[in-house]
Protein backbone atom coordinates (compact mmCIF):
# COMPACT_ATOMS: atom_id res chain seq x y z
CA UNK A 1 0.00 0.00 0.00
CA UNK A 2 1.61 3.57 -1.06
CA UNK A 3 1.99 5.84 1.65
CA UNK A 4 -0.72 8.38 0.36
CA UNK A 5 -3.46 5.50 0.65
CA UNK A 6 -2.24 4.63 3.70
CA UNK A 7 -2.88 8.25 5.45
CA UNK A 8 -6.05 8.44 3.76
CA UNK A 9 -7.21 5.11 5.28
CA UNK A 10 -5.99 6.43 8.71
CA UNK A 11 -7.78 9.49 8.26
CA UNK A 12 -11.63 7.72 7.26
CA UNK A 13 -11.53 5.27 9.94
CA UNK A 14 -9.89 7.54 12.63
CA UNK A 15 -12.91 9.49 11.85
CA UNK A 16 -15.96 7.32 10.93
CA UNK A 17 -14.98 3.51 10.91
CA UNK A 18 -13.04 3.61 14.27
CA UNK A 19 -14.44 6.81 15.61
CA UNK A 20 -12.67 7.15 19.27
CA UNK A 21 -15.61 8.25 21.25
CA UNK A 22 -18.71 6.18 19.23
CA UNK A 23 -17.36 3.02 18.39
CA UNK A 24 -14.09 2.60 20.95
CA UNK A 25 -15.39 4.10 23.55
CA UNK A 26 -12.30 6.64 24.40
CA UNK A 27 -13.07 9.44 26.13
CA UNK A 28 -16.16 9.11 26.93
CA UNK A 29 -16.52 11.24 30.08
CA UNK A 30 -15.65 14.70 27.88
CA UNK A 31 -17.99 13.16 25.59
CA UNK A 32 -20.97 12.98 27.93
CA UNK A 33 -20.08 15.86 30.06
CA UNK A 34 -19.33 18.50 27.94
CA UNK A 35 -21.98 17.79 25.17
CA UNK A 36 -24.43 19.91 27.02
CA UNK A 37 -23.37 23.87 24.83
CA UNK A 38 -22.07 23.96 21.34
CA UNK A 39 -19.57 26.52 22.23
CA UNK A 40 -18.19 24.08 25.27
CA UNK A 41 -18.04 21.61 22.21
CA UNK A 42 -16.37 23.51 19.71
CA UNK A 43 -13.67 24.33 21.91
CA UNK A 44 -13.60 20.90 23.51
CA UNK A 45 -12.98 19.41 20.16
CA UNK A 46 -10.29 22.47 19.51
CA UNK A 47 -8.23 21.62 22.49
CA UNK A 48 -8.37 17.84 21.93
CA UNK A 49 -7.58 17.89 18.34
CA UNK A 50 -4.60 20.58 19.56
CA UNK A 51 -3.02 18.30 21.84
CA UNK A 52 -3.61 15.20 20.17
CA UNK A 53 -1.98 16.24 17.19
CA UNK A 54 0.78 17.55 19.68
CA UNK A 55 1.05 14.23 21.59
CA UNK A 56 1.71 12.09 18.86
CA UNK A 57 4.39 14.25 17.39
CA UNK A 58 6.35 14.31 20.70
CA UNK A 59 5.39 11.12 21.88
CA UNK A 60 6.73 9.31 18.46
CA UNK A 61 9.31 11.19 18.87
CA UNK A 62 10.72 10.28 22.79
CA UNK A 63 9.79 6.98 21.99
CA UNK A 64 12.13 6.71 19.09
CA UNK A 65 15.05 8.68 20.25
CA UNK A 66 15.06 8.09 24.08
CA UNK A 67 13.30 5.12 24.86
CA UNK A 68 14.31 2.48 22.21
CA UNK A 69 17.96 3.68 21.89
CA UNK A 70 18.06 3.65 26.27
CA UNK A 71 15.97 0.26 26.24
CA UNK A 72 12.66 1.58 28.57
CA UNK A 73 10.22 0.39 25.81
CA UNK A 74 8.57 -1.34 28.87
CA UNK A 75 7.80 2.11 30.46
CA UNK A 76 5.53 3.62 27.84
CA UNK A 77 2.24 4.11 29.80
CA UNK A 78 4.58 5.89 32.74
CA UNK A 79 6.27 8.07 30.36
CA UNK A 80 3.70 9.11 27.96
CA UNK A 81 1.20 10.17 30.65
CA UNK A 82 4.15 12.43 31.92
CA UNK A 83 5.16 13.58 28.49
CA UNK A 84 1.44 14.71 28.03
CA UNK A 85 1.03 16.39 30.99
CA UNK A 86 4.17 18.48 30.61
CA UNK A 87 3.08 19.50 27.57
CA UNK A 88 -0.28 20.75 28.34
CA UNK A 89 0.98 22.68 31.15
CA UNK A 90 3.80 23.97 28.49
CA UNK A 91 1.27 24.78 25.55
CA UNK A 92 -1.01 26.54 27.98
CA UNK A 93 2.22 28.44 29.27
CA UNK A 94 2.88 29.46 25.54
CA UNK A 95 -0.72 30.25 24.24
CA UNK A 96 -1.29 32.09 27.56
CA UNK A 97 2.07 34.24 26.83
CA UNK A 98 2.51 34.72 22.77
CA UNK A 99 -1.26 33.60 21.36
CA UNK A 100 -4.34 35.13 23.82
CA UNK A 101 -7.33 34.50 21.33
CA UNK A 102 -6.51 31.02 21.11
CA UNK A 103 -6.09 30.59 25.12
CA UNK A 104 -8.93 32.74 25.15
CA UNK A 105 -10.98 30.14 23.25
CA UNK A 106 -9.47 27.02 24.56
CA UNK A 107 -7.63 27.86 27.68
CA UNK A 108 -10.04 26.42 30.15
CA UNK A 109 -10.35 23.05 28.16
CA UNK A 110 -6.50 22.57 28.12
CA UNK A 111 -6.22 21.41 31.84
CA UNK A 112 -9.01 19.35 31.54
CA UNK A 113 -7.34 16.93 29.32
CA UNK A 114 -3.94 16.21 30.73
CA UNK A 115 -5.49 12.96 31.71
CA UNK A 116 -7.64 12.27 29.40
CA UNK A 117 -8.03 8.55 28.16
CA UNK A 118 -8.40 9.38 24.60
CA UNK A 119 -5.16 11.10 24.46
CA UNK A 120 -2.93 8.80 25.93
CA UNK A 121 -4.81 6.04 23.72
CA UNK A 122 -3.90 7.71 20.81
CA UNK A 123 0.01 7.82 21.51
CA UNK A 124 -0.16 4.15 22.75
CA UNK A 125 -2.02 2.83 19.87
CA UNK A 126 0.66 4.80 17.66
CA UNK A 127 3.21 2.63 19.22
CA UNK A 128 1.62 -0.58 18.78
CA UNK A 129 0.62 -0.04 15.14
CA UNK A 130 4.05 0.80 14.82
CA UNK A 131 3.46 4.20 12.66
CA UNK A 132 5.83 6.21 10.99
CA UNK A 133 6.24 9.92 12.18
CA UNK A 134 3.87 11.34 9.49
CA UNK A 135 1.48 8.61 10.14
CA UNK A 136 1.54 8.71 13.66
CA UNK A 137 0.85 12.85 13.63
CA UNK A 138 -2.07 11.99 11.14
CA UNK A 139 -3.56 9.74 13.23
CA UNK A 140 -3.44 11.63 15.98
CA UNK A 141 -5.11 14.91 13.94
CA UNK A 142 -8.02 12.73 12.58
CA UNK A 143 -8.39 11.35 15.85
CA UNK A 144 -8.78 14.42 17.11
CA UNK A 145 -11.15 15.55 14.34
CA UNK A 146 -13.43 12.16 14.54
CA UNK A 147 -13.80 13.20 18.31
CA UNK A 148 -15.18 16.81 17.39
CA UNK A 149 -17.34 14.96 15.04
CA UNK A 150 -18.61 12.97 17.75
CA UNK A 151 -18.77 15.29 20.27
CA UNK A 152 -20.34 17.73 17.86
CA UNK A 153 -23.25 15.86 16.82
CA UNK A 154 -24.02 14.50 19.91
CA UNK A 155 -24.47 17.82 21.04
CA UNK A 156 -27.27 18.61 18.63
CA UNK A 157 -28.58 15.33 19.44
CA UNK A 158 -28.89 16.34 23.40
CA UNK A 159 -30.75 19.60 22.02
CA UNK A 160 -33.64 17.87 20.90
CA UNK A 161 -33.41 15.51 24.61
CA UNK A 162 -33.69 18.63 26.39
CA UNK A 163 -37.58 18.96 24.56
CA UNK A 164 -37.92 15.16 24.99
CA UNK A 165 -39.89 13.74 28.03
CA UNK A 166 -38.58 10.44 29.29
CA UNK A 167 -39.95 7.61 31.68
CA UNK A 168 -38.83 8.82 34.83
CA UNK A 169 -35.99 6.84 35.78
CA UNK A 170 -33.95 7.35 32.57
CA UNK A 171 -34.13 11.30 33.23
CA UNK A 172 -30.89 13.13 32.98
CA UNK A 173 -27.82 10.94 32.13
CA UNK A 174 -29.38 6.92 31.02
CA UNK A 175 -31.28 8.70 28.36
CA UNK A 176 -28.51 10.32 27.22
CA UNK A 177 -26.71 7.45 27.25
CA UNK A 178 -29.28 5.87 25.15
CA UNK A 179 -29.09 8.62 22.80
CA UNK A 180 -25.62 8.07 22.71
CA UNK A 181 -26.34 4.38 22.06
CA UNK A 182 -28.28 5.52 18.90
CA UNK A 183 -25.65 7.93 17.44
CA UNK A 184 -22.84 5.62 17.62
CA UNK A 185 -25.47 3.00 15.87
CA UNK A 186 -25.37 5.56 13.22
CA UNK A 187 -21.77 5.06 13.13
CA UNK A 188 -21.61 1.45 12.35
CA UNK A 189 -23.03 1.57 8.79
CA UNK A 190 -19.53 3.31 7.73
CA UNK A 191 -18.05 -0.43 8.86
CA UNK A 192 -16.67 -2.36 5.61
CA UNK A 193 -16.32 1.04 3.95
CA UNK A 194 -12.65 1.30 4.46
CA UNK A 195 -11.56 -2.09 3.12
CA UNK A 196 -13.59 -1.85 0.16
CA UNK A 197 -12.34 1.85 -0.75
CA UNK A 198 -8.46 1.21 -0.01
CA UNK A 199 -8.77 -2.07 0.05
CA UNK B 1 -14.06 -2.63 63.88
CA UNK B 2 -18.11 -1.20 62.64
CA UNK B 3 -16.04 2.12 61.51
CA UNK B 4 -13.80 -0.47 59.10
CA UNK B 5 -16.70 -2.41 58.07
CA UNK B 6 -18.25 0.73 56.87
CA UNK B 7 -15.35 2.06 54.87
CA UNK B 8 -15.48 -0.89 52.82
CA UNK B 9 -18.93 -1.67 51.89
CA UNK B 10 -18.47 2.60 51.39
CA UNK B 11 -17.47 1.54 47.88
CA UNK B 12 -19.61 -1.11 47.53
CA UNK B 13 -22.95 0.06 48.22
CA UNK B 14 -23.52 4.15 49.17
CA UNK B 15 -20.46 5.21 46.41
CA UNK B 16 -20.16 2.66 44.23
CA UNK B 17 -18.02 4.04 41.94
CA UNK B 18 -19.75 3.29 38.63
CA UNK B 19 -23.30 3.61 39.41
CA UNK B 20 -23.29 6.03 42.14
CA UNK B 21 -20.08 7.91 41.65
CA UNK B 22 -20.25 7.91 38.06
CA UNK B 23 -16.53 7.39 37.65
CA UNK B 24 -14.91 5.73 34.55
CA UNK B 25 -17.40 4.88 32.44
CA UNK B 26 -15.03 4.47 29.39
CA UNK B 27 -13.42 1.00 30.76
CA UNK B 28 -17.19 -0.29 31.61
CA UNK B 29 -18.44 0.66 28.96
CA UNK B 30 -15.59 -1.34 26.69
CA UNK B 31 -14.65 -3.64 28.98
CA UNK B 32 -18.30 -5.65 29.99
CA UNK B 33 -18.02 -7.29 26.47
CA UNK B 34 -17.18 -10.90 27.91
CA UNK B 35 -17.56 -11.99 31.87
CA UNK B 36 -13.72 -13.11 31.93
CA UNK B 37 -12.94 -9.86 30.48
CA UNK B 38 -14.70 -8.11 33.08
CA UNK B 39 -13.88 -10.35 35.77
CA UNK B 40 -9.76 -9.55 34.71
CA UNK B 41 -10.66 -5.91 34.03
CA UNK B 42 -12.36 -5.92 38.18
CA UNK B 43 -9.40 -7.90 39.55
CA UNK B 44 -6.89 -5.33 37.91
CA UNK B 45 -8.22 -2.77 38.81
CA UNK B 46 -8.99 -3.70 42.05
CA UNK B 47 -5.20 -4.59 42.85
CA UNK B 48 -4.11 -0.72 41.14
CA UNK B 49 -6.59 0.77 43.58
CA UNK B 50 -5.51 -0.95 46.56
CA UNK B 51 -1.73 -0.65 46.00
CA UNK B 52 -1.89 3.04 44.99
CA UNK B 53 -4.22 3.67 47.80
CA UNK B 54 -1.76 2.45 50.16
CA UNK B 55 1.18 3.97 48.66
CA UNK B 56 -0.47 7.60 48.52
CA UNK B 57 -1.63 7.25 52.25
CA UNK B 58 2.04 6.29 53.09
CA UNK B 59 3.59 9.13 51.52
CA UNK B 60 0.18 12.13 52.10
CA UNK B 61 2.51 13.90 54.32
CA UNK B 62 5.91 14.09 52.41
CA UNK B 63 4.06 14.84 49.09
CA UNK B 64 4.21 18.57 48.84
CA UNK B 65 0.67 19.85 48.14
CA UNK B 66 1.13 21.62 44.53
CA UNK B 67 2.66 18.75 42.69
CA UNK B 68 0.35 16.35 44.09
CA UNK B 69 -1.44 15.22 40.94
CA UNK B 70 1.92 14.46 39.22
CA UNK B 71 3.31 12.47 41.92
CA UNK B 72 -0.44 10.48 42.06
CA UNK B 73 -0.47 9.90 38.56
CA UNK B 74 3.31 8.96 38.83
CA UNK B 75 2.54 6.23 41.63
CA UNK B 76 -0.65 4.93 39.95
CA UNK B 77 1.32 4.86 36.73
CA UNK B 78 4.11 2.13 38.12
CA UNK B 79 1.46 -0.17 39.33
CA UNK B 80 -0.81 0.06 36.14
CA UNK B 81 2.56 -0.98 34.63
CA UNK B 82 3.91 -3.73 37.20
CA UNK B 83 -0.25 -5.13 35.70
CA UNK B 84 0.58 -4.63 32.27
CA UNK B 85 3.77 -6.47 32.64
CA UNK B 86 2.04 -9.47 34.67
CA UNK B 87 -0.92 -9.67 32.10
CA UNK B 88 1.35 -10.19 29.41
CA UNK B 89 3.87 -12.84 30.33
CA UNK B 90 0.69 -14.53 31.89
CA UNK B 91 -2.76 -13.98 30.37
CA UNK B 92 -2.27 -13.10 26.96
CA UNK B 93 -5.78 -13.81 26.00
CA UNK B 94 -7.01 -11.69 28.69
CA UNK B 95 -3.87 -8.95 27.64
CA UNK B 96 -5.58 -9.12 24.07
CA UNK B 97 -9.61 -8.73 25.44
CA UNK B 98 -8.88 -5.69 27.48
CA UNK B 99 -6.23 -4.08 24.79
CA UNK B 100 -5.27 -0.63 25.45
CA UNK B 101 -7.32 -0.15 28.78
CA UNK B 102 -5.30 -1.93 30.55
CA UNK B 103 -2.89 1.01 30.21
CA UNK B 104 -5.54 3.67 30.45
CA UNK B 105 -6.46 2.29 34.12
CA UNK B 106 -4.00 5.16 34.24
CA UNK B 107 -5.92 7.80 33.74
CA UNK B 108 -9.36 6.27 34.89
CA UNK B 109 -11.27 8.61 37.67
CA UNK B 110 -11.54 6.15 40.02
CA UNK B 111 -8.15 5.65 41.16
CA UNK B 112 -6.71 9.23 40.66
CA UNK B 113 -10.25 10.12 42.39
CA UNK B 114 -9.61 7.89 45.30
CA UNK B 115 -6.28 8.95 45.73
CA UNK B 116 -7.03 12.60 45.80
CA UNK B 117 -10.16 12.46 47.88
CA UNK B 118 -9.70 9.68 50.55
CA UNK B 119 -5.76 8.12 50.91
CA UNK B 120 -4.40 11.63 50.78
CA UNK B 121 -6.56 12.11 53.75
CA UNK B 122 -7.10 9.22 55.70
CA UNK B 123 -4.44 6.09 57.20
CA UNK B 124 -2.49 3.26 55.60
CA UNK B 125 -5.67 0.93 56.74
CA UNK B 126 -8.32 2.61 55.84
CA UNK B 127 -7.32 3.39 52.65
CA UNK B 128 -6.19 0.12 51.87
CA UNK B 129 -9.71 -0.94 53.07
CA UNK B 130 -11.49 2.02 51.01
CA UNK B 131 -9.64 0.83 47.94
CA UNK B 132 -10.35 -2.73 48.17
CA UNK B 133 -14.61 -1.72 48.43
CA UNK B 134 -14.33 0.56 45.73
CA UNK B 135 -12.23 -2.08 43.64
CA UNK B 136 -14.87 -4.58 44.39
CA UNK B 137 -17.72 -2.35 43.56
CA UNK B 138 -16.43 -1.62 40.20
CA UNK B 139 -15.46 -5.47 39.43
CA UNK B 140 -19.71 -5.99 40.95
CA UNK B 141 -21.16 -3.70 38.50
CA UNK B 142 -18.66 -4.29 35.49
CA UNK B 143 -19.64 -8.35 35.99
CA UNK B 144 -23.48 -7.81 35.92
CA UNK B 145 -23.36 -5.49 32.53
CA UNK B 146 -20.96 -7.97 31.35
CA UNK B 147 -23.14 -10.82 32.30
CA UNK B 148 -26.05 -9.56 30.26
CA UNK B 149 -23.98 -8.22 27.42
CA UNK B 150 -22.28 -11.66 26.98
CA UNK B 151 -25.79 -13.37 27.65
CA UNK B 152 -27.74 -11.90 25.18
CA UNK B 153 -25.43 -10.23 23.00
CA UNK B 154 -22.93 -13.37 22.26
CA UNK B 155 -25.67 -16.19 23.47
CA UNK B 156 -22.58 -17.51 26.34
CA UNK B 157 -21.63 -17.07 29.75
CA UNK B 158 -17.77 -17.84 30.52
CA UNK B 159 -17.51 -19.36 26.86
CA UNK B 160 -20.68 -22.21 27.35
CA UNK B 161 -23.70 -20.96 25.33
CA UNK B 162 -26.60 -20.73 26.57
CA UNK B 163 -28.51 -19.54 24.17
CA UNK B 164 -28.91 -21.59 21.25
CA UNK B 165 -26.35 -20.32 17.88
CA UNK B 166 -28.42 -17.76 15.59
CA UNK B 167 -30.72 -16.38 18.44
CA UNK B 168 -28.37 -13.78 19.98
CA UNK B 169 -28.89 -9.98 19.58
CA UNK B 170 -25.35 -8.72 18.19
CA UNK B 171 -25.55 -5.19 18.82
CA UNK B 172 -25.75 -5.62 22.68
CA UNK B 173 -21.79 -6.57 22.46
CA UNK B 174 -21.24 -4.20 20.21
CA UNK B 175 -20.40 -0.37 20.89
CA UNK B 176 -24.69 0.73 21.09
CA UNK B 177 -25.32 -1.78 22.98
CA UNK B 178 -22.47 -0.84 25.82
CA UNK B 179 -24.42 2.80 26.03
CA UNK B 180 -27.65 1.04 26.03
CA UNK B 181 -26.96 -1.17 29.23
CA UNK B 182 -24.91 1.33 30.81
CA UNK B 183 -28.19 3.42 30.40
CA UNK B 184 -30.38 0.49 31.54
CA UNK B 185 -28.26 0.27 34.25
CA UNK B 186 -28.75 3.58 35.79
CA UNK B 187 -31.95 3.82 34.94
CA UNK B 188 -32.73 0.65 37.05
CA UNK B 189 -30.62 1.69 40.25
CA UNK B 190 -32.77 4.75 39.88
CA UNK B 191 -36.10 2.93 40.05
CA UNK B 192 -35.11 0.85 42.67
CA UNK B 193 -34.45 3.76 44.57
CA UNK B 194 -36.89 5.54 43.97
CA UNK B 195 -39.67 2.41 45.04
CA UNK B 196 -37.63 2.87 48.06
CA UNK B 197 -37.95 6.64 48.25
CA UNK B 198 -34.84 7.75 47.99
CA UNK B 199 -33.81 9.92 44.92
CA UNK B 200 -30.64 10.08 43.20
CA UNK B 201 -29.75 12.45 40.06
CA UNK B 202 -27.50 10.65 38.22
CA UNK B 203 -24.82 13.37 36.54
CA UNK B 204 -21.29 12.42 34.86
CA UNK B 205 -18.73 12.50 37.31
CA UNK B 206 -16.50 14.83 37.40
CA UNK B 207 -17.95 16.39 35.02
CA UNK B 208 -16.82 14.71 32.15
CA UNK B 209 -12.88 15.34 32.90
CA UNK B 210 -11.63 11.82 33.31
CA UNK B 211 -8.73 14.65 33.41
CA UNK B 212 -9.36 17.49 35.64
CA UNK B 213 -11.04 14.83 37.37
CA UNK B 214 -8.83 15.00 40.95
CA UNK B 215 -9.72 19.02 40.65
CA UNK B 216 -13.54 18.81 39.93
CA UNK B 217 -13.83 15.70 42.45
CA UNK B 218 -13.55 18.31 44.65
CA UNK B 219 -16.82 19.42 44.45
CA UNK B 220 -18.28 16.08 44.87
CA UNK B 221 -16.91 15.49 48.27
CA UNK B 222 -19.46 18.52 49.35
CA UNK B 223 -21.99 17.29 47.51
CA UNK B 224 -21.69 14.02 49.13
CA UNK B 225 -22.91 14.48 52.74
CA UNK B 226 -25.70 16.80 51.00
CA UNK B 227 -26.96 13.69 48.89
CA UNK B 228 -26.33 11.51 52.08
CA UNK B 229 -28.46 13.70 54.36
CA UNK B 230 -31.83 13.70 51.57
CA UNK B 231 -31.25 9.97 51.99
CA UNK B 232 -31.71 9.70 55.23
CA UNK B 233 -34.16 12.25 55.47
CA UNK B 234 -36.30 10.51 52.96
Amino acid sequence: MSEVSKLLLITFSMIFTENYVLVQFLGICPFLGVSKEFDSCLGMSGAVIFVMTLASAVTWLVYTFLMVPLGLEYMSTIIFILVIAALVQFVEIVLKKFIRPLYESLGVYLPLITTNCAVLAVTLLNIEEHYNFIESVVDGLTAGIGFGLALILFCGVRKALERAKPPKPFEGLPITLVAAALTSMTFMGFVGIADRLFG
Amino acid sequence: MKEKWKILTNGIFKENPVLILLLGCCSVLAVSVTVSGALGMGIALTFVLVCSNVVISLLRKLIPDKVRIPCYIVVIATFVTLVQMVVEAFLPELNKALGVFLALIVVYCIVLGRAEMFASKHGVVDSFLDGLGMGIGYTIVILGIALVRELIGNGTILDQRIIPEGYQIGIISQTPGGFMMFGFAIALLVFCLGKKGKKFDPRIGCDGACAGCARSCENRIQEAPKANAEEVKA
